[in-house]
This record gives structure tokens, sequence and C-alpha cells, in this order.
């Protein structure tokens, strides 16, 4: 991994329907390195009342620039909503373990809850093998970037919760409907990034199948790089005298495997 | 002519008076990608005890305005883990390392220090007395008198490194506490540690450390530590090593002119790695500005008699 701090500049930001903003940067230095499921911490410009940086999934990567899917919840992130173009915002990153490569001998699930899809979009593009998304949401407005998927050749099949598009219900239900369909020849290996919930009913539903699911895990954090120890997510350790340790999820994660976690 | 740098703590000289502070900068490695750790004033690493700890559940830090909440209650590896798996890494740098130690007892300190003491490569010990997220031993130590003697003089008879006890800032009169260090024979004191904080969630109602409460760090908590600074460095004839909410270059410079000889980077570091850096190059630049010839001259130069008064320069 080599991380880098770089001045970006904004290149562009708009609005996407549900809430969302897509910010575009022009990162020539970070942009390259970024492999699929990796993160940058973003630096707010002063005078933002947000003293630490935000990370961010990298949605999508262009030659020199990079993408960004948000929304705003939070002071940090409401005043990323006001970021012209040719703004400078220090970033550090890449960030992060990041997915591992998709086997060739499965088929690969990539299963996201509302703005997840974003953090597996370079792994849909990168991966050796297409195979289908499973997205659930809220609402119609909370499945974002679909054309973007089916484009690369991937099959997406959508749940919302108040039906107003495509299956009534969650992803998992979706990824119950895949696990009882007989017709598949090869095992799926899932991929997934979505709020803690959906993340942990996903791991069940591996570990009952003896199904490989990597997880793209979410947590507050400071610095980015190992050393506050504020992201940290419970694993299994047979090695630990009480069974488990801490990982950190800026460096050991983002990515861990669904049987190595320790749900709460 | 390049203005003199160098500052003396105790037996140690460092090449320039700005450090990284415990607890922000892990053992090193984490930030080695990022900084030029032979560029740095001193590593202060990630407080150590005797055992390996785990440290408290998450969540375990929470932004304030200008600001953070910590409660990371210390992890780490223990003291013969980082001697085997950290000090080969730091031993590469020419830069000063201190060992910033804590223990669960008055012995435990003791131990902690006699085992590094044995080791090549540990520059100083900082003793971890305030931390605000340890419920037995460790935060007791520092707020009452008689036990931060006590834990001072065991670790002064275990060691013939340089001993740096960390104050609290939550005490009525920090300079007792300074004085009592100078008195037990310690070569400096560095402060302040984190304040004692916290923070609820007004929807929920529920606090939002899983610790309940934690250390306020960060610009929130400089100008506190500049007046307890002050109180420290009148107090006592060692040298006075100041942290707290250092951003910039002037937050240090507020140190320095308060009397601190030394000043480290703490919370800064998670906003940008290279603050510590920035630091120096800005106190050098504000040295030529200033022709002085060495950082020295600066030291506890405040202008305590002749206040600003709010004319032109003084900036709201």
């Amino acid at each position: 991994m080599t991380m880098r701090l770089e001045d970006a500049r904004v290149v562009s930001q708009e609005p996407v329907p549900g809430g969302y903003y897509r910010l575009r940067l022009y990162a020539p230095t970070v942009s390259p390195q970024v492999r699929p499921g990796q993160f940058v911490h973003v630096r707010l410009p002063a005078p933002a009342d947000a003293l630490l940086r935000r990370p961010f999934s990298v949605y999508r990567t262009e030659g020199p620039d990079l993408e960004i899917l948000y929304k705003p919840v939070g002071r940090g992130t409401r005043a990323m909503t006001e970021l012209c173009p040719g703004v400078r915002l220090n970033l550090l990153g890449p960030l992060g373990n990041g997915f591992p490569r998709p086997s060739v001998d499965h088929i690969p699930l990539l299963v996201a809850g509302g703005y997840g899809m974003a953090a597996l979009y370079l792994l849909a593009r990168e991966s050796p093998v297409r195979g289908a998304v499973l997205v659930g949401g809220a609402t119609s407005h909370d499945i974002l970037c679909v054309p973007e998927f089916e484009r690369m050749g991937w099959e997406v099949r959508i749940a919302t919760e108040d039906g107003s598009l495509g299956h009534r219900g969650l992803v998992t239900d979706l990824l119950d409907a895949w696990g009882a369909a007989p017709q598949n020849s090869k095992p799926p290996e899932l991929f997934a990034c979505g709020p803690h919930g959906m993340l942990q009913a996903v791991a069940e539903r591996a570990i009952r199948n003896d199904w490989t699911a990597w997880l793209s895990m979410d947590r507050a954090m400071c610095c980015g790089v190992g050393a506050c120890l504020t992201c940290v997510q419970k694993i299994r350790d047979p090695a630990s005298p009480d069974g488990w340790a801490w990982v950190r999820i800026c460096r050991e994660g983002p990515v861990l495997e669904a049987r190595q976690v320790v749900w709460e | 002519m390049e203005p003199d740098l160098t500052v003396q703590i105790g037996p140690l000289r460092l090449r320039h008076p700005v450090m990284v502070a415990s607890g922000t900068f892990g053992y090193g490695p984490e930030y080695a990608e990022l900084v030029d750790l032979a560029e740095l004033g001193a590593i202060v690493v990630k407080g150590i005890c005797l055992e390996p700890t785990k440290g408290n559940p998450v969540p375990r830090t929470v932004e304030t305005p200008s600001g953070l909440i910590n409660a990371i209650g210390l992890p780490g590896p223990g003291v013969d883990e980082f001697v085997r798996r950290y000090l080969p890494f730091l031993r590469q740098f020419p830069t000063p390392v201190i060992v910033n130690i804590w223990g669960h007892t008055v012995e435990e300190y003791g131990e902690v220090a006699r085992r590094l003491a044995a080791e090549e490569g540990v520059s100083a010990l900082e003793i971890n007395v305030s931390c605000p997220n340890i419920k037995e031993g460790s935060r007791a130590f520092g707020v009452h008198l008689d036990s931060f003697r006590r834990v001072v003089d065991t670790v002064r008879a275990a060691t013939d490194l340089p001993i740096i006890p960390k104050l609290a800032p939550n005490v009525p009169d920090v300079s007792v506490f300074a004085r009592a260090a100078e008195e037990a024979g310690a070569d400096a004191v560095s402060l302040i540690n984190s304040i004692p904080a916290m923070a609820v969630d007004v929807e929920t109602r529920r606090p939002k450390l899983a610790n309940v409460t934690g250390g306020l760090t960060g610009p929130a908590i400089h100008p506190i530590a500049v007046k307890l600074v002050w109180d420290a460095a009148r107090a006592v004839r060692i040298p006075v090593i100041a942290m707290g909410g250092i951003m910039t270059a002037d937050d240090a410079l507020e140190f320095l002119i308060v009397g601190a000889t030394a000043v480290a980077v703490g919370t800064a570091n998670f906003v940008d790695p290279r603050t510590a850096l920035l630091v120096r190059d800005g106190i050098r630049g504000y040295l030529r500005r200033h022709g002085l010839a060495s950082v020295r001259d600066l030291i506890g130069t405040v202008q305590a008699d002749t206040p600003s008064c709010g004319e032109p320069g003084y900036t709201y």
C-alpha cells in the first residue's frame, strides 16, 4: 500500500436523486493507485466546523480523477455540499485493504445496501468474471448506479422496503432466492457493502450456506492509518485467551471475511 | 544565519523542539509512509504497560466543536512485545524515542521502567499518570499528590533514563504537581493530558462514548493548556514539554513564549500527519523574522506585565 497526501481539486459536484451527491476530484497521485474497496480520507476546507477528516469509499476512478458518492448526514458532509469546482481538498489515500480479486471459480455476487453500491463499482469493473448485483434500499431513491453496473455486463436485482422498485422487501430476500435457485453451476462469492445490520444478515447467510463473503465494514475513524485505534472491530482470534482480538478497520479492513467478524 | 532550533530536555538533546504526542502517532510505522520520522524532534509512542491490554469498547471517540473526545483506554501490546515488535523499527531513525508508560499499580510502573531501561533505543520515559480513561490506578495517580509522588519515586528508582511525568490538567494547582515531580528527580514534566469530558446524544439520551466519559483534546483545549504550561513553567527549573491543541506554528510559539522548552503535536496528526514538521518550519521562520539566533532565546519571554490592549496588531 502506498498512501499519499495530495491536494486534490474539485472538478465537479452534482446532486443525485435521493439526497446524494457525486463529487469528482482531480487527484492524479492518488487516483491511479486506488484498488476496489479502498477509501480516501478527506480533509474539509476551513472554515468547516469539522476538525477531523472524513473517510469515503472511492466510487469510480478515471485516469487522474476519482469520484465519491455521499449523503450529507452531519457537520462534515453538509459542508461538503458547498464545494465548488476549483476548490482544493486534501486527500489521504488510498487507504485500507480493499476487496480481494473475485475468484473465477465462483459467481461474484455483489450485495449492496443503499449507497454501499458506490463501494462496489470498481470491483465490478475490475472483476475477471461478471455476476449479479443484489441491491436494496428503503425506496427507489436509494437505488443508485444501476445503469452503470448493467452497462458493465452485470445483472442487477433490486429490492425496496416500500416496493417502489423491484422486489418489495430486503436485499437479503434476493440473496435467499439466489441460494434457493438450483440452476447455478458455480457457488457464489459474496462482496457486500451496506449498513451494519445488512452486513450481519449477509454474513449469517454466507456462513449457513458455506459461501465466502467479503464485507466492507464502516466505522467512525480519526486518523485513517491505524494510529488512533478508534475504528476497531472485534474478530475471532483462537490465539487470544478470550477468543477475540481487535482489528483496525482502516488498516486490516475495511474488508473482512464473514467468518472473522464477531457481531455485537 | 539559520536559527538554532536545538533544545535540551535533561540529558536529551533534540534537534528541534517539536515532537509527536503519545497516543496520536502509534508506535511509528503507522505514519512512516507519510512522514520522515528522522525529521521529528522526538517520537513519543503510545502508552505501554506490563501486559497486553485491549482497551475500551467502541465507540471510542467523538468529534466535538474544535475538539475530539477520546476514550481509547490504552490498548497495547505490553512492554515485552513493544520491545520485540517496534523498537527495532524505531532504532533505524536518529530521532529520540520517548516511551509513554503506565501501570495499574505503582509497582507496575517500576517494572515497565526497568524492562525498558535495559533496551537500546529508548531515550526517555514519559510517565502517564493522567489518562482519564483508565478506571483504576493511572487516573488517580495524576490527581492525588501522594500517589503521584510514589509513582515518580518508583520510576526514578527503577531507571537512569530521563523521566518525564505527564501532568493532569484537572487539579487545583498544577504547579504543586510540577514541583513534586522536580523534587522527585524528574528530568522534565509534560502537560497537558486530555481534559475529562463527556458528550450525549440528545435523541437517544445516551453517552456518545461506550466508556461514557473521555478526554478532550484538539484546538478547543489549547488556551487552557497555555495557562497551565505558564503556571508549571514558573514553578520549576526543569524543562516543560507542552501539548494541547497545537494546530499551527503560532500555537506552538505560544507555548514556548510562556516557558515551554519543547512541544508535542497530538490530535493535529490525525488531520495532517505533517503538522509537526510544518510547525517546526513555522518556528524557524518566526525566529528569522524576529532576528532570534536560537529558539532558546524565545522560551519564557512572555511579556506578562504588559498585556495587549486592543491596539493595532491585536487580532480578534
